[in-house]
């Protein structure tokens, strides 16, 4: 397939880096002012090059990539809250282009479901998303391969960052600030780590798993969401003591989201550690299904960007 | 207690040791003799259940002339039959057993300033308007009685009511501007 990436952060520079490996090319790579655009396909090495030592990416401007023979649109720009632009117009445009979209931006998929299904009906392409939710861990294709009919509920963990908090407080008694500025230290927690630590980070991935189990009706507004701010050390002294933690955990069903610091078993599946996450999909017939690994991260992200596109139906 | 579930998961291959914890309360009666508490409770551990409280009523005689005893214990609710049948293979007398008999045990953790708040009218409303009984409670206030403190609190309820029960704690905590963190119920947590 012929990939135009939207977005040269971490998620867009990997997906450029690795499509080689999966046997595509990209004919365009975009970020906020600049595009390096050929449709004989773009010098990936350079173009990263010139990222990294802060030059335009190429001579073009974003909106040319538009205009390039492309098969599959890659959204990787910043997700953005409420109307989710700039991605939003930019997964309409592909789409009324009636070329395929692959997403790795959560806000479309959160805030604006249905509208996007409309798009894609109207549209001879297609839209992809796993790798909006849990970076490298497939979530969307297990739903996919179950039949979201025959999932009653997904829970766990998917914001590393709130997770490596809270691992750490419970293992070295420390409290939130300290460990969060550790955290900042290590470069596991933004600078603003206001959006994983609040729970709004985890509760657009699950507002994106309520949305895909009952076919829309989800948007952040809908979510129940509290963070992990006011959890003092003393607060898992306790759980431990009574061979608990507490992890922020996420929980979507076809009523609702919710996410917020709960008790789990410590030696429980989903009290995963540092900035692990898991996935604990309920099936209607066959018990719960578990799956953990990598939630973050470039390279890990454009796994699942890439294997959504080996998804795509040709056009 | 802190009794890994070691022993016993290796040898039955369709544990599913992964899919999670339940807690559960047994209710025994023993003999009064030296040795019978111990003896009574090594079934639990050897089939993969995990002591969480033991209340031994030394005071209390059954109509027997036995001596009660409630362990609260946790294990994948698969294997809660193994502890059952554990324990009445080695002698014990079960009275009660399990979530379906005798209710259910949830554990909440409440943070905020829980003296300035009340903490025994917290617990008061708890009982009263979540219909709970609370069991245990442990208190952490390292930064002193004004500070932000945590407390634990296990409630018995009864089975099937942890959603109403936990909703009506929610709504104090609320009330009282304290963080409930609920335990995570359904699934295999």
């Amino acid at each position: 397939m012929r990939l135009a990436i939207l977005g040269a952060g971490d998620v867009g520079r990997s997906v450029a880096d690795l499509a080689g490996e999966y046997d595509h090319e990209v004919v365009a790579l975009a970020d906020s002012t600049s595009a390096a655009v050929d449709p004989d396909g773009i010098a990936v090495d350079d173009v990263l090059e010139r990222k990294a030592s802060d030059e335009a990416l190429g001579t073009g401007s974003p909106d040319d990539v538009f205009d390039t023979d492309y098969d599959a649109l890659v959204e990787a720009t910043p997700t953005t809250l409420g109307d989710a632009e700039p991605g939003f117009t930019h997964v309409q445009r592909a789409l009324e282009a009636d070329r395929h979209v692959v997403l790795a931006n959560k806000g479309p998929v959160a805030e604006r479901y249905e509208e996007l299904r409309a798009l894609k009906a109207d549209s001879a392409g297609s839209i992809r998303l796993e790798a909006t939710v849990g970076g490298a861990i497939p979530v969307l294709s297990t739903i996919e391969d179950c039949t979201p009919q025959a999932v009653t509920a997904v829970r766990g963990v998917l914001n590393g960052t709130a997770n490596f908090i809270l691992t750490r407080m419970a293992a070295e008694g420390l409290d939130y600030d300290h460990v969060l500025g550790e955290a900042q230290d290590l470069g596991v927690a933004e600078a603003d780590p206001t959006f994983d630590v609040d729970g709004t980070d985890a509760a657009l991935k699950f507002v994106i798993l309520a949305n895909v189990l009952a076919d829309g009706g989800f948007s952040l507004a809908d979510a129940t969401v509290e963070g992990i701010q006011s959890i003092p050390g003393s607060a898992l002294d306790l759980a431990a003591e009574d061979g608990r933690t507490i992890r922020l955990i996420g929980e979507a069903t076809r009523d609702g989201v919710r996410v917020g610091p709960r008790l789990v078993p410590e030696s429980g599946a989903l009290a995963v550690t540092g900035t692990r996450n898991i996935v604990q999909i309920e099936t209607r017939h066959a018990g719960s299904l578990h799956s953990s690994g990598r939630g973050a991260g470039g390279p890990e992200t454009a796994t699942a960007v890439l294997s959504d596109v080996g998804r795509l139906p040709p056009l | 207690m802190g009794n890994a579930p070691e022993s016993g998961d290796e040898d039955d291959p369709d544990a599913e040791t992964d899919g999670g914890l339940r807690a559960y309360t047994v209710r025994l009666e023993l003999v009064d003799e030296p040795g019978e508490l111990l003896r009574a409770l090594a079934p639990i551990a050897d089939n993969g259940g995990n002591l969480l409280s033991i209340h031994h009523e030394r005071g209390n005689i059954t109509p027997r002339g036995h001596i009660p005893v409630e362990v609260d214990l946790e294990c994948p609710p698969d294997r809660f039959d193994d502890v059952v049948e554990g324990l009445r293979d080695a002698g014990v007398n079960i009275i009660q057993a399990g979530a379906e008999h005798y209710g259910e045990a949830i554990s909440v953790v409440l943070v905020g300033n829980l003296v300035e708040t009340d903490l025994s009218n917290t617990l008061s409303r708890i009982e009263d308007e979540a219909d709970a009984v609370v069991q245990d409670l442990s208190l952490a206030a390292p930064e002193g009685t004004n500070g932000i403190s945590s407390a634990r609190a296990r409630l018995a309820i009864d089975s099937g009511r942890s959603g109403d029960v936990l909703a009506a704690i929610r709504s104090i905590g609320t009330d009282k501007d304290l963080t409930v963190v609920e335990p995570l119920l359904g699934g295999e947590a």
